[in-house]
């Protein structure tokens, strides 16, 4: 387990909610900021704030360093091969629409497959269904083994010929489940298919090396990885980049104007029309330094510990159904529950009531829920910052919930 | 833990309603079918009512959700047979502000109801109350699906 010190980086996580100490189980879906992030935001309004690759003022200067740093920063943390290979988006979402609408539209035509599996976030379904919709392609989903995990026989069964894009999410945001990326990707490239990688439960919490993996495209965000809102990266081979359109069209894109005609840029500019997130890219920059410092095998290695903890914990509550794989080193550091006869959502307000968050819903995972026969669970998702303790917490406010609701069934 | 504020939440009739739904199943016969959800927790309901004459005949719901919206729509079930379609469109009006926190028109009458106005002070939870009274609305209302 890492130092509980960790915990005092996170300024928000010193506060009382409804009468205690706040335990923030819902990192899954966005991460809280340590200092280091706060401060590199705020030294970036405060001391730094300009556009960039513009100016000749010291400023614009200042502000383009920092924008570009963030993307060697980026570049090194999943070990792409350069730079150009790194764009900066609002997030997942954004990213994966641009896989979709721009490689998408130009290789996909009627007849052709798109491959994804039952457990996707909707980030990863809609823009699939829209290319489908809009090209005549079929998309295909490989369906999960019982404990949520998928069988490279089912991915080798699902994807042929006739598939151009595969898209599978490196960990599941509801099961937790991690999948062989680096095998799915050899699978597809077989088939003469590109792999796109859906990272943004992975990012936060492991290494990710893009050249081992050999993915054509990855995304992620970085508010859940300690960043700000509003920033993400879409990692793509260069190749692949190069020979694509991009789909926003104005400043800083562009390299010659005319009237009626006009050029991009190189990689990675052209994908970044507008003014580009410049305090976002700074910030995340920074959350990339703390998590290193901190050491991405330890962090992943504390979710784990802490998961199976959890399930341990939660295992001795009757009428607890966990979701997804039993053993916890095959699983991310989340764990997604129902207790019996009390609705999630009533799970969430008991255990609000006793200062901790969690997620209750359909986790934007529609698919998934009609998978597990459920309108609704509940989850509780780990981070660096997350202790044992939390987790006591966590185990005593649904025993409670169980006891207030124990006399409604 | 904080249970004075979880009670005004979850008040026994609230409870009542949640254990032993009034009107839960499919309507027979019915000539107003209204299916609503809420995308954001996956609450749904199949809202089922026999409206003559602009009058609320007979209601019946089925769904899937949290005991505040399963016990609002039991309650509304329960409130608008009988009622007018205009009646029963002020009451729903009522309810919404109701959770909205406003000041609520004397001449109005909302029995049981009010069991639900501690929900107000949880905004997270205001959707499952009102989802029911939506679908109500709008099958009142004649709009088509």
């Amino acid at each position: 387990m890492l130092n509980k010190e960790i915990r005092n980086h996170f300024p928000i996580l010193d506060q009382e909610i409804n009468g205690h100490p706040l335990v923030y189980l819902d990192s899954a879906a966005t991460s809280q900021k340590p200092v280091q992030v706060i401060e590199a935001l705020d030294n970036y309004y405060r001391w730094n704030n300009s556009n960039v690759h513009r100016g000749v003022h010291t400023l614009g200067n200042k502000a383009t360093d920092g924008y570009e740093g963030a993307r060697e920063k980026v570049r090194k943390f999943i070990n792409a091969k350069s730079t150009e290979e790194i764009i900066f988006m609002r997030g997942t979402t954004t990213a994966l629409n641009t896989v979709a609408e721009s490689y998408g539209h130009a290789n996909v035509s009627e007849g052709d497959e798109i491959v994804i599996t039952h457990m996707e976030h909707h980030s990863n379904i809609i823009p699939w269904q829209q290319l489908a919709k809009e090209t005549g392609a079929v998309l295909k989903y490989i369906d999960l083994e019982e404990d949520g995990t998928l069988s490279l026989d089912k991915v080798r069964e699902t994807i042929t010929d006739r598939t151009k894009i595969v898209s599978i999410m490196y960990v599941s945001n509801v099961l937790g489940t991690m999948n062989p990326i680096e095998e799915i990707t050899e699978i597809a490239h077989q088939h003469g298919a590109i792999m796109c990688v859906d990272a943004a439960q992975a990012a936060p919490h492991m290494r990710i090396d893009v050249q081992k993996l050999n993915c054509d495209f990855l995304a992620f965000s970085g508010h859940k990885m300690c960043g700000p809102t509003g920033i993400g990266v879409l990692y793509g081979k260069k190749e692949l980049l190069n020979n694509m359109e991009p789909i926003e069209f104005g400043g800083e894109m562009i390299d010659f104007v005319g009237l009626y005609e006009s050029t991009w840029k190189e990689l990675p500019w052209k994908f970044e029309g507008g003014t580009p997130i410049i305090a976002g890219a700074i910030g995340l920059g920074a959350a990339i330094d703390y998590l290193e410092e901190i050491g991405l095998d330890a962090i992943e290695r504390h979710e784990h510990d802490l998961a199976g903890y959890a399930m341990d914990k939660m295992s001795e509550i009757n009428g607890l159904t966990i979701y997804g794989p039993r053993d916890p080193e095959k699983r991310a550091g989340l764990v997604t529950f129902n207790l019996d006869d009390v609705h999630p959502h009533d799970v969430a307000t008991v255990l609000d009531m006793n200062g901790i968050a969690v997620r209750a819903g359909h986790h934007c995972a529609q698919p998934l829920m009609k998978w597990l026969a459920c309108s609704a669970t509940a989850r509780a998702s780990f981070y660096l910052y997350n202790t044992t303790e939390d987790v006591d917490r966590l185990v005593e406010g649904l025993r409670s919930a169980k006891e207030y609701f124990k006399d409604v069934n | 833990m904080s249970t004075n504020k979880l009670d005004q939440l979850y008040r026994s009739v609230i409870m009542d309603h949640y254990k032993n739904p009034k009107n839960k199943g499919v309507l027979e016969g019915g000539n107003v079918t209204i299916d609503m959800n809420n995308p954001t927790c996956g609450d749904v309901i199949h809202l089922t009512m026999n409206v003559e004459d602009d009058i609320v005949k007979e209601a019946k719901f089925e769904g899937e959700g949290c005991s505040i919206s399963m016990a609002s729509a039991s309650m509304m079930t329960q409130m608008i047979k009988g009622k007018t379609t205009e009646q029963a469109t002020k009451l729903a009006h009522a309810f919404s502000d109701m959770m909205l926190g406003k000041d609520l028109d004397d001449s109005i009458e909302l029995d049981d109801l009010e069991a639900l106005s501690g929900v107000a002070q949880f905004p997270a939870r205001i959707k499952c109350a009102t989802l029911s009274w939506k679908a109500m609305e709008k099958g009142v209302s004649g709009e088509p699906q």
